[in-house]
């Protein structure tokens, strides 16, 4: 195994929120009511179905409860044990599932209160996404305006599977929004159940959803780099969150190969889309989605030709890696210092902002 | 590629040892051509109503091509009619300066796709004796696939069944995108007829299910939809491993055709790495899903990816095989793949051989 190194940025950590009603005190009266008169039900996703193997490592798996919904097991077996300097909160509660703008935007902003109140005031390590509510373009602005205050925001949280490809155009004034506040959009793993899980329709398991995750990513890098996201928004990030990395060189050559031959449909699209990605697009490194022989992923890394997209990950506590094997064997000690702090450090150019202003 | 990048005298460019392509398109020079097929209640019906397809154009793709027809421009043939029409302009272009020994038809804008499922059958089957007809009787270096309404397993299997022992087709072919993904019980009875008659059953991207062409709902550009062929047949090829297809049928062996191959490792790894964590919820795999890839399933080149640096490309046949890949132009379409120009120096004449030509027969059961 390739041992880390310590002062890192742990880019995907899952706080789990415990129950819709951990969230009731972030809400005003109106939706308080909605909530309890109404019977509502926790919003556990189905992408991560709690208790199955992959939404949480069987020695990081609490005796009760969800996983990922103590502090103290987060600080004891991801940010001490790793000794990460950052750990940054992506939570994946199922507020995406909603359809209502409204009752969205009630959830999303009580969800990322909870992550300041719960979370992020009790260690000083910690910094979160804006989970934001995309039924609603301009509500999820507002929604970002309002967390940026807090500088201890540092990532907009979408998920790969939507309403709409995230290179459309209606979602453009919320990229704007990011590129303005140096804010990355993260997009993560999951789905908002609103279009079939697959491309091809609804398969019949779990696992067919979880693999199809990948090519998820892959229609949205398709979307955001021929839509012309970036030749809008040149400074904006966007980091692909569990979505695997094997699949890029050979999915960047399909792209390439169309783009060079209907490049006259989207004139826009001013660079090559691997150069895109290289400056634009980023990679949280769990799950690695190949053997563990070090022969086949140098080939893979030097198949990236870059060594700046990968950023590191636990993606706690999902299941990827056992012991303390979070990085895969065989990387140099070079590579190693790039993917945990300096690939980091340059993606969230507000990780470091709070230390900066503190006295 | 595309054309404006192929040098001018590319059909001049031929290449001596004969070569199997894997994925040709042949088209109807009128739609009427395939009434001499069809029972009598079907040519008012397609006059009045039009095929209905999963998606909304009456004529015509969703998304336009970005050359009529998505064919080579110089692909028109001279008599007239739509490109890949004429057998001899085919036999010019194609079969003669390549000297292509095998080719396999691949007919799209068939009966597949449709949602009446009676009209769907009654084109398929016109389509299947159309293409012994108009192309494989004519020339035998040409082999037709026998073509299926896909959403109706029963009927398909018996349109298979009832193509038994014929030597003028080689394969069953199915569309990547259909109402379903392929791996559900839906499609089974077609796998069970391809199987019993020991037909591979080919999966040509492209098709309409009426599911949106990704998950996140429907996208903007042609280019979407093009690149997204590798994504759907990722899928596609995850169903049928995941819902235990090979396990059911064993001796059924699949062709991912026109969708690229590149992507095939990561999607194994990826899919042998979740099978570890989550084989409780599918107890019916008793191997990891690589190896049933490996034993049952074959890829055309066309479109080959196309990495900066070549030999990126060819580490990624190392890991597939070479033994599993089946070289196509998908003639007569814009984005042809030229023979001569497809593999470097440097790859092994055994490897060559087997990429070219060997591989296909073996596969296609032709001596």
């Amino acid at each position: 195994m390739t041992s880390p190194i310590a002062g890192g940025v742990d880019c995907d950590l899952h706080p789990a929120v415990p129950h819709l009603t951990s969230l009731l005190p972030y809400m005003n009266d109106y939706w308080r009511d909605q909530v309890t008169t109404r019977g509502m039900t926790d919003l556990v996703s189905q992408s991560y179905p709690t208790n199955s193997p992959i939404s949480s490592r069987p020695d990081w798996r609490p005796g009760q409860g969800k996983p990922g919904a103590v502090l103290a097991d987060m600080q004891r077996q991801a940010l001490d044990r790793f000794q990460v300097s950052y750990g940054i909160c992506n939570p994946l509660y199922g507020v995406q599932m909603v359809f209502s703008e409204d009752m969205q935007d009630a959830f999303c902003r009580a969800l990322n209160d909870w992550l300041v109140k719960e979370w992020l005031d009790k260690d000083e390590r910690l910094r979160g996404s804006i989970v934001i509510p995309t039924q609603s373009v301009e509500k999820s602005v507002a929604e970002i305006e309002r967390c940026a205050t807090d500088k201890r925001f540092v990532q907009v949280l979408m998920l790969v599977m939507g309403d709409m490809p995230l290179g459309k155009r209606a979602y453009w004034p919320i990229y704007a929004a990011a590129e303005r506040l140096g804010l990355p959009i993260g997009i993560h793993a999951g789905s908002a159940y609103h279009n079939p899980p697959t491309s091809i329709g609804w398969g019949s398991y779990h696992i067919e959803d979880y693999v199809a995750q990948a090519t998820a990513f892959q229609n949205q890098l398709t979307s955001l780099i021929v839509e012309g996201v970036f030749a809008r928004h040149p400074a904006l990030k966007m980091v692909m969150l569990e979505s695997g990395f094997t699949w890029l060189p050979a999915y960047l050559w399909r792209l390439h190969k169309f783009w060079r031959g209907v490049r006259m449909e989207t004139p826009w699209v001013d660079r090559a889309p691997a150069e895109i990605v290289r400056s634009n697009i980023r990679f949280s490194l769990q799950p690695v989605d190949a053997p563990p022989d070090p022969a086949t992923l140098n080939r893979l890394f030097d198949h990236m030709q870059s060594d700046e997209l990968l950023l590191f990950s636990t993606d706690y506590p999902h299941w990827h890696f056992d012991g303390d094997e979070v990085l895969p064997p065989g990387l140099s000690a070079d590579l190693v210092r790039k993917i945990m702090i300096d690939n980091p450090l340059a993606t969230y150019g507000r990780l470091t902002k709070v230390k900066e202003t503190t006295p | 590629m595309n054309v404006q990048f192929r040098p001018e005298s590319s059909t001049s460019a031929s290449i001596k040892t004969a070569i199997a392509d894997g994925d040709i398109h042949p088209a109807r020079a009128t739609n009427a051509e395939l009434y001499p097929f069809m029972a009598k209640r079907w040519h008012g019906h397609l006059e009045t109503y039009g095929k209905q397809a999963y998606h909304g154009m009456m004529e015509g793709p969703p998304y336009p091509k970005a050359q009529p027809n998505a064919s080579r421009r110089d692909a028109w043939p001279p008599e007239g009619g739509p490109q890949g029409s004429s057998l001899s302009f085919m036999q010019k272009q194609l079969l003669d300066p390549y000297n292509v020994a095998l080719g396999v038809l691949n007919p799209l804008n068939s009966g597949q796709g449709l949602r009446n499922q009676d009209l769907a059958g009654a084109i398929c089957s016109a389509i299947n004796d159309w293409q012994i007809e108009k192309w494989t009787s004519k020339d035998s270096r040409l082999k037709a696939s026998i073509v299926v309404p896909t959403e109706d397993g029963v009927a398909a299997a018996a349109e298979i069944r009832k193509r038994a022992g014929d030597k003028n087709f080689v394969q069953v072919l199915l569309l990547s995108r259909n109402v379903e993904p392929l791996g559900q019980r839906r499609y089974w009875p077609i796998y069970e007829a391809a199987a019993e008659i020991g037909l591979p059953v080919g999966i040509h991207a492209f098709g309409f299910g009426g599911n949106p062409l990704t998950p996140s709902g429907w996208p903007s550009f042609y280019i979407e939809e093009m690149v997204g062929h590798a994504q759907c047949q990722q899928t596609v090829l995850a169903s049928v491993v995941l819902e235990g297809v090979f396990e059911r049928y064993p001796k059924l062996k699949m062709v991912m055709i026109e969708a690229g191959f590149g992507w095939a490792p990561s999607l194994a790894w990826r899919l042998d790495k979740t099978f570890e964590r989550l084989h409780s919820e599918v107890p019916h795999l008793k191997r990891k899903p690589s190896e049933y890839i490996r034993d049952h399933i074959w890829w055309t080149t066309q479109p080959m990816e196309d990495p900066e640096r070549r030999e990126h490309l060819f580490q990624v046949i190392e890991w597939i095989g070479w033994d599993r890949l089946l070289f196509a132009t998908d003639y007569p379409h814009w984005d042809f793949d030229e023979p001569s120009r497809v593999l470097p120096a440097g790859v092994s004449d055994a490897n060559r051989e087997a990429f070219y030509l060997g591989n296909a027969k073996k596969l296609y059961g032709i001596s």
